[in-house]
């Protein structure tokens, strides 16, 4: 084969958009090299998937299967793909920038002894071939080059918009029963519990987040009675959690969450780099900073340079009043 | 298991504030006015390591592969319940790939090993706070043919093994791992401690053991390190004070939310 392999999985939640920009990502790759875009994949649900992956460019489906694997295991799907990439000897090898995406290459590399170059935003295929990708977070970008046979390789979550690219030949899939030793099967998932489908902070139109600013794991209260007003959710940077004050899972930031509200108000929080990174996908920022030189103020497209617990039940206030009108 | 033997691999990482300056070569942060840290996974992997070992009985060492100055890291992983320091010393000046690195981190697992016994578990960072290359500790657990899960927010010991869970946008992941084992945490796991007094004291007179490394480098190499283009945003001023709250209702308004 001359073409490029992609691991595709709809399985970690909210993959739509990001499988099509993975696959827009393959299909840039497959024309540089003038080859096919082969979807190498484990999830049961690809017959209802393979249209809209193939309105993105895939060629070909490869359904990989084995009988002791009923979930998601990073060894034993890296074992698949080597398998896989023995055989049809692609150009290179891509997953998404996501837990399992990097995991699995991670794995995939490491059974190979072969480079992985994680989180790109462009590869450029050559001798020695070339990336550039998000260090910090998104931060930084490093150019990097790569000397090696097969390019392995993640790509940034949202580091290109998905196109449509109709491919001209029907969709063709193709079955491998894959091999797997008993240390794959070691880390395989064993059992898995649901949560409730609800808003969350990454689905939140508005985000009200606080930062070592608010003082308290009671000062927030003023922050969820706005966002309650809002029909947003509370956030918080790392002195918030380190500090105990509210839990990790509110957290925003290189270590915390990626968020991308239509609304981030940002109280209390200085906006260093790393909170920053989790915030800056907002359309709209509005800081709430007693310091007008604080970073988060500079880059915030609003700004009230002001106490919080005087400006947030204000806010609140004027909102109930308007709405009794 | 007997006493539970853990090891932590860390890695020394410049704290940058508001904005990271890149040295004029473009290949490194400039760190010369900077403290330096470690990843809040890193922490997080030391604190769950600590736990396992207050609740099972145990000794925790941590590894670090870096300049001699990562002796801070060591220390401070010290003050918080580690009680043996190694140090795999890189006086290059630049880090090595995630190639080497694994090569120089298997290495001294396996020199440790020979000498006191192996490790019921291996702990990583999910990611390092700056490089972020999620793969040192997949590639070093491969080189010591244990079993390793990535992304990690919650490990237990059980008889013959770890419990370990990954939460992820739909639910948990149960992962039932026999040991020895192998995991790269997340932040979140836990909250970590901070030290003591008498912590920081006991530090201090730990010794930190010292080994070379002359492993082959890997094939990936930095070509240039640049930040991306900013935006100039000119930032619009709605108040100094609570009389802001009209001008940000009219805001809100104007968005539709409210
Ligand atoms: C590798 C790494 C990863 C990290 N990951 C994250 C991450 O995921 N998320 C994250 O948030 N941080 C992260 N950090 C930490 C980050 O560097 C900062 O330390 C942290 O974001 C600071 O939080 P803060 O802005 O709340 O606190 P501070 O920096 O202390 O800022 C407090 C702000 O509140 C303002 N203020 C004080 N009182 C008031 C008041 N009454 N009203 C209005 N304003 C007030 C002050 O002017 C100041 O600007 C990370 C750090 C490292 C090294
Ligand atoms: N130089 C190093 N010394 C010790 N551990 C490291 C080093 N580099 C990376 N690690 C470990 O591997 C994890 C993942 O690193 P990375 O693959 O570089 O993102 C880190 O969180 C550390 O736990």
């Amino acid at each position: 084969m001359s073409g490029i392999l992609v691991l595709v999985d709809s399985c970690e939640a909210d993959a739509t958009e990001t499988i099509n920009e993975l696959l827009t990502h393959g299909r840039n790759l497959a024309n540089q090299v003038n080859g096919t875009l082969e979807a190498v994949t484990f999830d049961p649900r690809y017959t209802d998937l393979a249209a809209g992956w193939s309105e993105h460019g895939v060629d070909l489906i490869r359904y990989l299967t084995n009988s002791s694997l009923q979930d998601y295991g990073p060894q034993a799907w890296a074992q698949g793909i080597v398998q896989i990439t023995s055989l049809v000897e692609p150009v290179a090898v891509i997953a998404c920038g996501s837990d399992r995406g990097h995991e699995v290459m991670a794995n995939v590399a490491a059974i190979l002894d072969a480079p992985f170059v994680a989180n790109c935003l462009s590869v450029m295929v050559g001798e020695p071939w070339q990336a550039s990708r998000v260090q910090w977070g998104g931060s930084l970008i490093e150019e990097v080059s790569v000397k090696t046979a097969l390019p392995i390789v993640s790509f940034a979550l949202h580091s290109c918009e998905a196109k449509l690219s109709k491919s001209s030949e029907p969709l063709e899939i193709v079955f491998h029963e894959i091999e797997l030793d008993s240390e794959a099967i070691k880390t395989v998932v064993t059992e898995r519990t649901e949560k409730p489908a609800g808003q969350s902070l990454e689905t939140s139109a508005v985000v009200v987040s606080g930062g070592r600013g608010v003082g308290s794991a009671d000062g927030f209260d003023v922050l969820e009675t706005l966002a309650g007003l809002l029909n947003g959710k509370v956030g918080c940077s790392r002195a918030v959690t380190n500090n105990g004050w509210r839990s990790h899972t509110d957290q925003v930031g290189q270590t915390g969450k990626r968020i991308a509200p239509d609304l981030y108000i940002a109280c209390g929080i200085s906006g260093a780099i790393q909170h920053w990174v989790g915030a800056m996908a907002s359309k709209t920022i509005l800081a709430i900073n007693t310091d007008p030189e604080a970073n988060m103020v500079k880059k915030a497209d609003y700004a009230v340079i002001a106490n919080l617990h005087d400006v947030i039940p204000a806010v609140s206030h004027e909102i109930v009043r308007r709405n009794d009108r | 298991m007997g006493v539970m033997r853990i090891l932590v691999c860390v890695k020394r990482v410049p704290a940058p504030g508001a904005r990271i300056i890149i040295t004029e070569d473009e290949q490194n942060i400039d760190s010369g006015h900077l403290g330096f840290t470690m990843s809040p996974h890193e922490e997080c992997a030391i604190e769950a390591a600590t736990q396992l070992s207050e609740q099972h009985g145990g000794e925790v060492t941590i590894l670090t592969a870096g300049s001699s100055a990562s002796e801070e890291q060591l220390r401070y992983a010290a003050s918080v319940g580690a009680s043996s320091l190694v140090l795999i010393e890189n006086s290059s000046g630049n880090d090595w790939d995630p190639q080497r690195t694994a090569r120089a981190l298997s290495t001294a697992v396996r020199a440790l090993e020979n000498e006191s016994g192996n490790y019921d578990l291996l702990l990583f960072g999910n990611e390092a706070a700056d490089t972020g290359g999620y793969q040192t500790g997949i590639r070093t657990a491969h080189l010591l043919g244990r079993p390793i899960v990535n992304a990690i927010n919650g490990i237990e010991a059980e008889e013959g093994g770890f419990v370990a869970r990954r939460e992820t946008l739909s639910g948990v992941e149960v992962y039932r791992v026999t040991g020895p084992a192998a995991f790269g945490v997340k932040e979140g796991i836990n909250l970590p401690r901070y030290p003591t007094m008498k912590g920081r004291l006991a530090s201090k007179k730990l010794s930190v053991r010292v080994i070379e490394d002359h492993s082959e480098p890997g094939e990936q190499y930095r070509l240039r390190l640049f930040r991306p283009a900013e935006v100039a945003k000119e930032t619009v001023i709605l108040g100094t004070d609570s009389n802001a709250a009209g001008a940000v209702v009219d805001l809100l308004e104007e968005m539709g939310l409210v």
